[in-house]
Parts: C-alpha cells; sequence; structure tokens
C-alpha cells in the first residue's frame, strides 16, 4: 500500500494487509499525533488496510504560541 | 470497532472515553461538547456578537463552524501575519470557508498597517517569532473587538493547546501565567474584550476529525516558525503519556482548573490604564505592542540610513459577505 506521510512530507510503500495500528507502530508514529484516512473516510486503529490501498497519516498537532 | 449509539462501523475513537462513534454521532458527541463548554462556562449567549479568530488552520475553522451552526452570532478575524507563503495559503483557506459559507470575515493586515511582518517585529526587537506572533495576535483580537463592537472574543485553544501550556507553566513555576491560564478570561477593564476557548475540553485529533468529516479545507502545514517551539516539544511529551494513559491531558489541565487554579488565582493581577499611544489597555504607560512596532520601525529607519518610516495605530479591515 502507499502510505502518505503528510507531516514528514513522504510517501511509503508497505507490503502487506495489517491493521492501522500495526502500520502505525512500525513506522514509529505515535497513534495519538495523527489521523488516518482512506479516500475520504478516517479510520479507526482496528480497521484493516490492504495492499490496495493508499493512506494519508495526517498530523494534528499544532504548534507555536498558544497562550 | 462499532459507534457506541448506531453499532455502525465506527470512524472515530475516543480512547480517553472508551467509546467510538461514526461519523454522524461524533459530529452529535462534538457539538455537545462545545455547547456544554459554551454554556457551563459562561461564555456567551446567542445574543452576543462573537468575533472568531480564524487562521486558516483545522481548529478555528473547526470553532468558527461549530459555532454558526450551534446558532450563534459569529464573525470571522483574520490577521495576515506576513509570514510569506504560509501566511498566503492560511489567508486563502480563511477567505474560502467565508465565502463558501456565507460568513462575514474580517481582515487585518499586519504588514499593510504596521509596514512589516511579526517576523520582523521578532528580529528587531530580539524576540522569538512566536512571542512577537502571539502579541501580535492577543493585540489585534482586542483592538478589532472593541472597534467592531463584539462582546467576547473566542480563539481555537484546544485540550491539547492548554494542557501543553500548562505542562510549560508548571516545569518553570511560572504562577502569574498559572493564574491566567482559563477557558474564560473576563474583561476586567472597559477596554478589555472577554476572551473565551470553546474548545478546552476538545482533544487535537478530536478537532481535526470534525473537520476532515465536515469537508473543511483547512491549512494542514505548521508555521514555519513553529518548528523546534518548545510548546510542541511539550505537546510530543505529552501525547506519549496518553497513548500509555488515555485521559492524561484531560487530567492535567482539568485537574488544574479543578484544584490547581484556585490556589493561584489573583496572582499577576495588575491595575490596567489605556495605553498613551494607541489607547488599548496595558498595565505600564505604553503598551507592549506599541513598544515592539516603535522599536521596530526605529531600527528600520535606521537601516534605511535616515529614510523616515512613518507608522500607524490604525487595523485596516474588509469584509466579506
Amino acid at each position: 500500500m502507499k502510505v502518505l506521510i503528510r507531516h514528514q512530507k513522504r510517501e511509503v510503500q508497505v507490503q502487506g494487509a495489517r491493521r492501522v495500528r500495526d502500520l502505525l507502530v512500525e513506522l514509529g508514529i505515535n497513534p495519538e499525533s495523527v489521523l488516518v484516512i482512506r479516500g475520504s473516510a478516517l479510520l479507526t486503529h482496528d480497521a484493516r488496510v490492504g495492499d490496495e490501498d493508499t493512506v494519508e497519516l495526517r498530523p494534528v498537532v499544532s504548534g507555536g504560541e498558544t497562550a | 470497532m462499532r459507534c457506541r449509539k448506531c453499532a455502525a462501523g465506527a470512524t472515530v475513537e475516543l480512547r480517553r472515553h472508551h467509546t467510538a462513534f461514526c461519523n454522524e454521532h461524533f459530529l452529535e458527541f462534538f457539538e455537545r461538547q462545545v455547547q456544554r463548554a459554551v454554556e457551563h462556562e459562561r461564555m456567551f449567549t446567542p445574543d452576543d456578537r462573537v468575533l472568531v479568530a480564524v487562521s486558516g488552520g483545522k481548529d478555528s475553522l473547526a470553532l468558527w463552524d461549530v459555532l454558526r451552526r450551534l446558532g450563534y452570532q459569529t464573525t470571522g478575524l483574520y490577521i495576515n501575519l506576513g509570514i510569506g507563503e504560509y501566511s498566503a495559503e492560511s489567508h486563502r483557506k480563511s477567505v474560502a470557508y467565508a465565502e463558501s459559507r456565507q460568513a462575514e470575515l474580517i481582515l487585518a493586515d499586519i504588514p499593510e498597517t504596521y509596514g512589516m511582518g511579526v517576523e520582523d517585529f521578532a528580529r528587531a526587537t530580539g524576540r522569538v517569532s512566536c512571542s512577537a506572533c502571539g502579541l501580535s495576535k492577543r493585540y489585534l483580537f482586542n483592538k478589532v473587538a472593541r472597534e467592531g463592537g463584539f462582546t467576547v472574543v473566542a480563539t481555537g485553544h484546544n485540550l491539547d493547546d492548554e494542557a501543553a501550556v500548562l505542562l510549560g507553566n508548571l516545569l518553570h513555576w511560572q504562577t502569574e501565567y498559572l493564574a491566567r491560564q482559563a477557558p474564560v478570561l473576563d474583561s476586567t477593564h472597559p477596554g478589555l474584550v472577554k476572551k473565551v476557548k470553546p474548545f478546552f475540553r476538545i482533544a487535537e485529533r478530536e478537532a481535526a476529525a470534525y473537520a476532515i468529516i465536515r469537508g473543511i479545507d483547512y491549512i494542514v502545514d505548521e508555521c514555519p516558525n513553529s518548528v523546534g517551539a518548545r510548546s510542541l516539544l511539550y505537546k510530543e511529551a505529552l501525547n506519549v503519556l496518553e497513548q500509555a494513559a488515555p485521559g492524561t491531558k484531560q487530567s492535567l489541565y482539568w485537574g488544574f482548573l479543578e484544584h490547581g487554579r484556585p490556589l493561584v488565582q489573583g496572582r499577576g493581577d495588575a491595575d490596567l490604564r489605556a495605553c498613551l499611544h494607541c489607547g488599548q489597555p496595558t498595565t505600564g504607560d505604553v503598551c507592549a505592542f506599541c513598544r515592539m512596532t516603535e522599536r521596530a520601525a526605529e531600527r528600520m529607519r535606521i537601516r534605511r540610513a535616515g529614510v523616515p518610516t512613518a507608522t500607524t495605530s490604525t487595523t485596516s479591515t474588509a469584509s466579506i459577505s
């Protein structure tokens, strides 16, 4: 599958179906810090993604001065 | 994973609540959380005119969207900070949202009004960019709200923002900052407009999920000046804790509001008076924003070898309706 990692501005190819949670662990990404999107749908961490999928990891953390 | 309400396939898991929802019921949950925050904290009522500070990012556009849906009287305020392509893109996203929803948006332009952007303010005065930016935004929120007759300013600060600020203030025991950290900052001077944070119960990933489900086109890329910001480090640390122990951020911040803030409330309170230069409330004779912009203008004048640089204290605004 194709995985777009938006905050790292990179794209990786991952072989084989697996759960979202396992994909994030393999990529070293904290699940708290991203939303996982397939097409226009959000995926929960137990959802399965497969070779034919394109998955976007969208960062949710924004920073800077927040006071 | 199934939606708690309808058993359809879930799209958003809320580990801190031990639950998950489908799109429809997540939106219902989200809007109820915001409504509860607004009402319980007495932020504003349907009679108030609310100025919503929008940056083109997920939090502020989601906030504007949900407040409009809940029936509140809102106007957006977008401030051009003069941060190159980032500001250009955030401007496009804010205007596109307003135009597509026929919502009123006020535009304030720092480079146009003050002759330079917030990065120039920072360079000229030795501040970090985020500090000059925050000072400029707080100043303009209040100024535009006063001039426009708004009764309250709402910002998109979420639970993660507040928990990260709290962690920073605790690590350095900034008791005066701790005393001022609250979802509602009431007006303590006739020239100071009330400020509220209706998303203080909302986690950052929930705000992002709301924006995506509602089809809000927001700027995903971060401000280039936030790279390396201390607040991001605190958020990363809190997310590590949250992943291991869901509810940590909520427990930290809500616990502070209930147990910690009463202990420090009142510290750092100072009498406010009108700035001698611009009339905005300040604790000294001249407000921090005027001091910063005047110093920056002076630096620029010197750099330009004696060419005088005019500054104004007015805000350029335009409405889209």
